[in-house]
This record gives structure tokens, sequence and C-alpha cells, in this order.
């Protein structure tokens, strides 16, 4: 029941993406806006790279530690009168959600922004079950209208333009009136506001992720930019959390670290306008809270990364700051990435929940510039994870046999210089030949190459064929 | 180097130039204006037999070749006081990658590291470690491409564009997003060319839009790349590595240009 993993097509998907004018025009546009935000708050922070130090090591610990950590916390969140549940997979995890709606003779969920909740496929596995889950987050309202899935960890319509979204509300907010001006972004959120209100509080069980989990106090937090997370876990019978294992922080001090980070990482913002922390369910004299608080704890193949090669991915905390500064992203948007998670971190965590045989396209499809891991608030060596990908589908042969040998004919001329030195000093001359022009508009099995380039013709002599000459000559 | 002692009297620092591959094959007057401002500052350039560093290896997930590969280098240059290269990301490799490659080796770890300690990219070099500014003229307008490798693995931003001030007649304005990708990426631009060419397609918008008559980068792939598109795109907008620049050779054809 898990989302369909469609990263073995990435260089189709990505070829439908770049012909897509919506898309195109929604990428243009979001493209500068997330740099240059998170780029002015960076700089109003001296701190800043100190702080990135203390957050890599403090989750370095935190997972060196994880079973220390994730067993105070269950301790915790019983203590304070809630319920932890365990997943090993995400069937195991949508099964547990779907019990609690059942018990409760739950007709329709509210559901917060969770991106686990997309790796369980849980919309899909409620409904086909007779629960109607609702999104909350504008932009997943959108996205859920259009039914799509998030094209980005932050904001997940952003592959959509303003003017498709009007077109979407028209559609499916029957009775609007059709003189009701929905030009602007604002009188959109104000329509999206008016139809969620009721369905808040029409909701009997609210689902939201997590950003983090507090060990001590086994409380967990959310940050949201519209407070929709609020409304979702308070107005509701239960609140269910869903979240992966690595999101838990020994304590209060330690999650301030990251809500630091976050908000400045991911939108520029100093921090998210709602941070929103739960512990347990409503106690006697709250006003208001649910009768229930649930945490299930989602692992689908985290603990595996544990101690490998590919650890480092577990610090990522989800600010999208990676895709933000892609400029392979930014070219073909998340959905060509083909599973839940797109952009830099997408490319290194997808191979490690869902195989490398299905994800391996993703690491490829990387031009290493280098700029996510400058960007990254945990400072996640994101080529480096993409490389060690590659080294993996080397070892078991999964890259296309032309890529293989033509490596390895290279590989083996190169490995011979005197041979190298006199074959590449004859092949230059004999390319020279054709070269007239200084450049080729097409050359055979360079098609990659000269489909949207012209190849610069070689001088004609090897650099160290002349340079021999010159050294004669003296 | 007119504050210090004529070279006669002192032994020359003697470099290895690692001309890099694509240099060797492709355009050898790069490695000729390397070794040329290498030895205008003094310095006794010699080129051992080489091939290639072995980054497309070492991208492409086959790290025994490219082990063999840098084993090879290292054993070609680490005779050398210095070894340099008229590239970012081939610097990269040898300073950043090669010690990684040999990590717990007790043989060859420390060659690698020993090699990786004095080994420069070119503009680095001259700025940095021989602290020299060559002379030079240009007339025209320039903008300068920060190459990623260059830019993030080895920190190369101030030396190019110091080197360049010094340059009499040359103008350098800045393209908007000079540290961008362009869509090169090694491998990448053959085994994903659609996305490449939208990266590079944006690169050569804001080099025409920077309004120079002239493109100037540290690497010649990445060169070859926005050469390439430009050529295409029928923008009329030379390509050259820096250091033809500061070696004084912006007479001879630009990359694409044909030979005379």
């Amino acid at each position: 029941m898990t989302q369909t993993v469609n990263s073995p097509h990435f260089k189709e998907n990505a070829r439908k993406a770049l012909d897509d004018v919506f898309l195109q025009q929604a990428l243009a546009r979001s493209e500068k806006g997330f740099i240059e935000r998170r780029k002015a708050a960076v700089e109003k922070l001296p701190e800043y790279d100190a702080l990135r130090d203390s957050a890599r090591d403090l989750k370095d610990h935190i997972l060196a530690h994880l079973d220390l950590y994730l067993e105070v916390y269950e301790k915790n969140v019983i203590a304070s009168g809630g319920h932890v549940h365990w997943a090993t997979t995400a069937e195991e995890a949508n099964e547990i959600i779907l019990g609690i709606c059942q018990r409760l003779n739950a007709k329709t969920v509210a559901k917060g922004k969770s991106m686990i909740s997309e790796e369980t496929g849980l919309n899909a596995y409620l409904k086909k079950h007779g629960i109607r889950p609702i999104e909350t987050d504008l932009g997943e309202y959108i996205i859920q209208l259009r039914g799509e899935t998030p094209s980005h960890l932050i904001a997940p319509a952003l592959h959509v333009t303003k003017e498709q979204i009007e077109a979407d509300f028209r559609r499916a907010h029957t009775g609007l009136p059709p003189e009701r001006n929905l030009d602007e972004p604002t009188s959109l959120l104000a329509e999206a506001r008016a139809m969620l209100r009721e369905k808040f509080l029409a909701a009997d069980v609210g689902i939201t992720g997590a950003n983090f989990l507090i060990a001590e106090t086994g409380s967990s937090v959310i940050v949201t930019n519209e407070g929709n997370g609020d409304l979702t876990q308070t107005l509701a019978k239960a609140h269910i959390v869903i979240s992966s294992i690595e999101k838990v922080v020994p304590t209060r001090e330690d999650a301030a670290t990251f809500l630091r980070l976050l908000a400045r990482t991911a939108s520029g913002l100093d921090l998210s306008v709602y941070t929103t922390f739960s512990t347990g369910a409503r106690r006697a004299g709250d006003p208001d809270g649910p009768l229930e608080y649930h945490v299930v704890l989602l692992d689908n193949g985290r603990s595996n990364m544990l101690g490998g090669k590919f650890q480092d991915m577990l610090r990522c905390i989800r600010c999208g700051a990676c895709m933000n500064h892609c400029p392979v992203f930014h070219a073909v948007g998340g959905h060509a990435y083909g599973w839940v998670y797109p952009g830099p971190m997408g490319a290194v965590l997808t191979p490690s929940l869902v195989g490398v045989e299905k994800g391996g396209q993703l690491p490829n499809a990387s031009t290493f510039c280098g700029r996510c891991e400058e960007v990254c608030p945990v400072r996640i060596p994101l080529p480096k994870l993409m490389r060690n990908w590659r080294e993996r589908e080397f070892e078991l042969h999964l890259q296309p046999a032309a890529a293989r040998y033509g490596l390895g004919l290279w590989a083996a001329f190169a490995r011979r210089p005197a041979i190298y030195r006199a074959t590449t000093s004859l092949a230059m001359k004999f390319l020279r030949l054709f070269g007239g022009k200084g450049r080729f508009r097409a050359l055979p099995l360079a098609g990659g190459w000269t489909r949207h380039r012209d190849f610069p013709a070689p001088q004609g002599e090897t650099f160290q064929s002349l340079w021999r000459k010159r050294s004669q000559k003296r | 180097m007119s504050d210090k002692a004529p070279a006669a009297t002192r032994k020359p620092i003697r470099v290895g130039l690692f001309a890099t591959c694509l240099v060797d094959l492709i355009r050898p007057r790069i490695g000729f204006a390397s070794a040329k401002l290498l030895e205008d500052a003094g310095c006794a350039v010699e080129v051992p037999l080489q091939t290639c560093c072995g980054q497309p290896a070492f991208n492409s997930g086959d790290r025994k070749t490219a082990r063999e590969l840098a084993a090879q280098a290292i054993e070609a240059f680490e005779q050398y006081d210095y070894t340099v290269l008229p590239s970012g990301s081939c610097a990269g490799q040898v300073i950043v990658h090669y010690p990684e490659l040999f990590e717990g080796n007790a043989a060859w770890e420390p060659r690698a590291k020993a090699l990786a300690a004095k080994t420069f990219e070119l503009t680095v070099f001259l700025n940095d470690v021989l602290k020299v500014t060559p002379s030079a003229r240009f007339d025209g307008a320039v903008t300068y491409h920060d190459s990623c490798s260059g830019l993030r693995e080895l920190g190369i931003k101030a030396q190019p564009r110091k080197l360049l001030a010094n340059v009499e007649g040359l103008n350098l304005v800045e393209m908007k997003d000079p540290d961008v990708c362009c869509g090169f990426g090694g491998t990448f631009c053959v085994k994903y060319p659609d996305v490449s060419n939208k990266i590079v397609e944006k690169k050569t918008a804001n080099i025409a839009a920077s309004g120079a008559g002239t493109l100037l980068a540290g690497d010649l792939g990445c060169l070859m790349n926005m050469a390439g598109k430009l050529s295409r795109e029928g923008k009329e907008i030379r390509v050259r590595h820096i250091a033809e620049v500061l070696a004084g050779m912006t007479g001879e054809p630009a990359i694409g240009e044909p030979e005379r």
C-alpha cells in the first residue's frame, strides 16, 4: 500500500517535466525566493555555522544512542497519558492507525502535513477502508484536490501555478459564485480556510507528523505556518502522531537547537509561525484537547541505515534547502524523482528505503555541484553519499552496459600512460581532420552531448606530444 | 617577484604540471598558458607522463580504477615541490579525494596526503602560494563562471578575480548567479542530456545578459559545455580558460573557433 516507486523512470519523468509548461512556470517563479530568504536569514545569525556544527554533533550522538532515547521517549509518552505503537513497516503503521480510527468510529480524519504518511500511503489506505482523510495544510489540500502527491518537502504544491489552483477550486468547491475573485494568493487562502474550517469541526481523528520527538518529556513537536496543525490535533477525539524513529531528540533544549536552524534554512523565518508542543491527551481541567494521544513510531528501513555508509542521512531535519539549491531539482521539479522524497536528500534516502535497484537513478542524476551540502543545516555530505550509492551500483553491476564498457575501455588506456599518450595523440589528430569549423554539430557516440550543444573540436595534437617536441627543441 | 632574490641565485621551484586529460586532448594551449605563467614566476615546469586524475571513475562508482589512477598520479607527481593543475575539479580530486581513496591504507595514505598538501589549482598557486600578479593585457569585458568543485571543494572565488583585476584593459562584469552549476557535471551531461541542457540554458542566458564579450572559467569541462551551448544558440561570445588571458595568449582561437 506504500506509494508506488516511479524512480527507475527518472529520465522519462524528467523529459515530461521539461516539456510541462505549467510546471516550468511554477519552478521558475519559486526558485529565487527560497534561496534569497535563506541567505538573508543566515546572514543575520552570526553563530549560524557554529549552530550547524552543534546540530550535526547532536544528531550523531542521538543516532549512536537511538535505542536509549526511544525507550526514554516511550516511557515519558506513557507517563503523560499517551500511547506508543511501534511499526516496522509502512503496512504495520497503516494498520495501527486504521485500528484506532475504526475503534472510534471515525468517518473523517483531519491531517496535518506529514511526509511519513506519504511514505506509508496512508491516505489511500484509509480511503480504501471507508475513512475520508482531509489534508489541512493549504499546499497539501490543493494537491489532494488534484489527486497528486507533494513535490517538495515544505512546499508540497510548488509545482502548481496559482492559475491552476483557481481552476481547481472552481471545479471542487461547487457553489462558489463565478464572480468571486480568486486572482490573488490571499483570496485563494481565504477560500481554502473557509472550506477547511468545517472539516476541522467534523473530523473525528486528527493525524499529524512530527518534526521532533522530545525524550525527556514525551512530547511531539510540529512546526506550521498556517496553524492548521493545531486545529487538527486539538479539535478531534484523538490525536495520532505518525513519526519516523530518527526524529527523537533528548531534551527541549536540543529541540530548540534544531528549531533555530529549521525555519531559517527552510523559509528564511527566524521561527515558523506556529511551533506546537503536544504532550499526552487532555487532562482534567484542560479546556480542550484530544481525549486520546497516540504516537506511531515507524522504522521502515531506517534501522538498517544505522552504523552503515548512509547513517549521516538520518541527520536530515527535512528543511528542503538541498532541493531549493539544486540545479537538477529546479530543472525538473519534485515528481520526476518518482517517490516521496525529491532533490538531493531524496536521491540518498530513496535508495536507502526502497532499494538501490529501484532508486539507483536518483544518485546518478546529480552534477555533484555540491550546493546541497553547502546549505545543509546538519552538514550531510550529500554528494559523498550519492557517490556511495554509485559505488554500490557499480559493485552490483546495475549501471547500463554501455556506460560500464565505455568506462572500462577508457580506464584500460588511462592505466597505461605510454600507450595512452601514443593512442590519444593519433586519435586527436584524426578527430581534428573533421573539425575544421572548430566545433562539431554531431559526433558518433556523442549524441548525448551534441543533441543540445556543439562539441568544441580538439586543437589537433595533444599537450603531451607538443610539450615533448618543445622540450626536444630546447 | 622583484622583491625576491634573482632566480639564478636560488634553486627554482620544481612544479609538476598536471595538465588534466581534457586539456591534454582538447586544448593544449591551456597547458602552455599554465606553463608560461609558472615559468614567468620563476618555476621550473615539468610535465611527467600522465593520463587522467581518475575523477570520472571515482564519480561513476568505480573505486578500484579511481585508486589505480590515483596511485599512478601520485607516483608521477610526488617528486616535485608542487603539483599544479589548471582545473579546480581535478585539483579537488587530488587534494580532497586522493586521501579519502586511500583512507586506512598504511602504504598509500601518507603518500596521498603528502601529494595533496603540495597540490594546487593554478590560480590559487599563483595568487596564494607564489603571490605573483602576472601582467597581461586584454581589451574588453569578461564574465567569470565559478566552477563548482573549485568553488565548493577548494574555496576558489577571490583568486581568479584578483588575478584578472591586474590585467590591463580588462573589465570584469559579474553575471547573475556566477556560482550556480553550468550543468556539465562530468558524465552527467551525457547521461542526462535533457536535464543538463535545461541547466546550461539558464547559464548561457545569464552569460549573455552580462553583456560581456568573453566568458572565462578555470575548468575546461565546464567551458566546453558552455561554449558548445553558446555556439549552438548562435550567441557570439568567446570562451577561454582564465590561464589564456593571464598568459596573454588571447591572440589564438577561442574554444570552439576554427584553428588558423
